[in-house]
């Protein structure tokens, strides 16, 4: 019997906190039988900065605070079958989106870095200036969740969601069995 | 007039005379989801997540009568979709940032989107509204940002302490629910009050100061069971 092929997964975090990604490894040993079924090609967990070929599965963590983020999720959508956001952020934003709203301002990204790099009670910062670097990514008026950027396929909620959670999803996925959650499993904490 | 019957999802249940198809309901040992309803409170027909179809009529089952031989339907994919739709617009219309709210697990917002199912992002904006903090009281905070109008400390405050601590302000979207006094710290609000106990908020807008996390995340009232499983538990028995 022929070797089926392996589905390959690209995974990628924007704005998150890699605590997702951390997460991935809560599967444990079951690792080992998920390796069985998949490959990894651009991944942090690989460190393939790009795409060496297209993907059946891409993973994305974190939603869209500066336009590199865009960039890379576009990137995703264009490059992979299935879609997959993984954790509150990706899916409506999460912590980084409080700079939305929390700041009370009518610039909130403004106040955001004024209170981040000069204002702050706790800051020092010699230079007082905000950094602005031609190497950095220029930030977004406001943190999108990625299905605001492109099209997302699945969501599994939760910050993060917990080992088992993704196991099971990502194994029905493969195997074409996923039918949505087990109400008892959602968990947005 | 005496016990009646009618029908909820094809059961026969008893109603006495004057409870509403909630009351009923719970009784029998049937969830009807709802938010801004809450044992021990005047019923109030607020957030319509209670929705229920009497005889092929929308009505909030927290405040209709009972009738005899009424048929309700409760627990349709059609009555959840609405639901679900109420729910995901609460959850656009505040801040609701669950992985950073220390009622998180706690939150019968948050429990009732896990039993409806909301997991994936919704076509509805975030209106992101700019909405204050009161932290003036020295044992009590109010974080608005999660408010979700259901008045039932307006109720607690007024009808079981006595008080008034609470009351609604504005009309229509700008509605919202403010305290009686220039700030909480003005009012006569104490942590030992109905209205400030973990039970009234269903989210995590009234806040008591310095016992946040003293139950761990992943321990807490819904990482137990869904909401109103102990309802449900009651028809098991």
């Amino acid at each position: 019997m022929t070797e089926l092929p392996k589905a390959r997964i690209a995974t990628a975090s924007l704005a998150g906190c890699f605590g997702c990604h951390m997460a991935m490894l809560d599967i444990d040993e079951r690792l080992i039988e998920l390796m069985t079924l998949v490959e990894f090609d651009r991944s942090p967990l690989t460190d393939i900065k790009t795409f060496t070929r297209r993907c059946d599965i891409g993973i994305i963590e974190g939603g869209c605070c500066n336009e590199e983020n865009v960039h890379v999720l576009q990137d995703f959508r264009k490059n992979c079958d299935v879609l997959i956001g993984i954790g509150q952020c990706a899916i409506m934003g999460g912590l980084p989106a409080m700079r939305n709203a929390i700041m009370h301002s009518d610039e909130p990204l403004r106040e955001c870095l004024e209170e981040a790099f000069i204002n702050g009670r706790y800051i020092r910062n010699t230079t007082h200036n905000i950094p602005n670097d031609p190497a950095l990514p220029l930030l977004l008026d406001e943190v999108y969740a990625c299905a605001e950027v492109v099209e997302m396929d699945y969501n599994i909620p939760g910050c993060a969601p917990t080992g088992d959670v993704i196991f099971e999803t990502l194994s029905k996925l493969l195997a074409g069995k996923f039918r949505g959650f087990e109400r008892e499993t959602i968990r947005f904490d | 007039m005496s016990d009646f019957t009618f029908t909820i999802d094809g059961t026969e249940i008893t109603a006495k005379e004057g409870q509403t198809i909630m009351d009923a309901a719970d009784d029998a040992g049937i969830y009807v989801p709802r938010l801004c309803d809450h044992e021990g409170l005047r019923h109030q027909g607020g957030c319509r997540v209670c929705t229920v179809k009497a005889d092929g009529r929308s009505v909030s089952a927290c405040t209709q009568p009972a009738a005899p031989g009424l048929t309700v339907e409760n627990e349709t994919p059609h009555i959840n979709k609405l639901r679900r739709d109420l729910v995901e617009m609460l959850f656009h219309e505040g801040n609701h940032l669950c992985p950073i709210c220390e009622a998180s697990g706690n939150c019968e917002l948050q429990a009732m989107a896990y039993r409806l199912d909301m997991t994936a992002p919704t076509k509805f904006p975030y209106l992101e509204p700019c909405r204050p903090v009161d932290a003036s009281h020295p044992d009590i905070a109010l974080d608005t940002n999660r408010c979700i109008s259901c008045g039932r400390c307006i109720r607690a405050s007024q009808d079981v302490d006595g008080k008034g601590v609470f009351g609604y302000v504005g009309r229509g979207i700008h509605r919202h629910v403010a305290a009686n006094g220039e700030d909480l710290s003005h009012t006569d609000a104490e942590v030992t009050d109905f209205a400030i106990s973990s039970e009234v908020c269903p989210v995590g807008c009234i806040i008591r100061k310095r016992i946040g996390f003293a139950t761990p995340i992943g321990e807490r009232e819904f990482d137990k069971g869904l909401i109103g499983h102990k309802i449900s538990a009651k028809r098991d028995d």
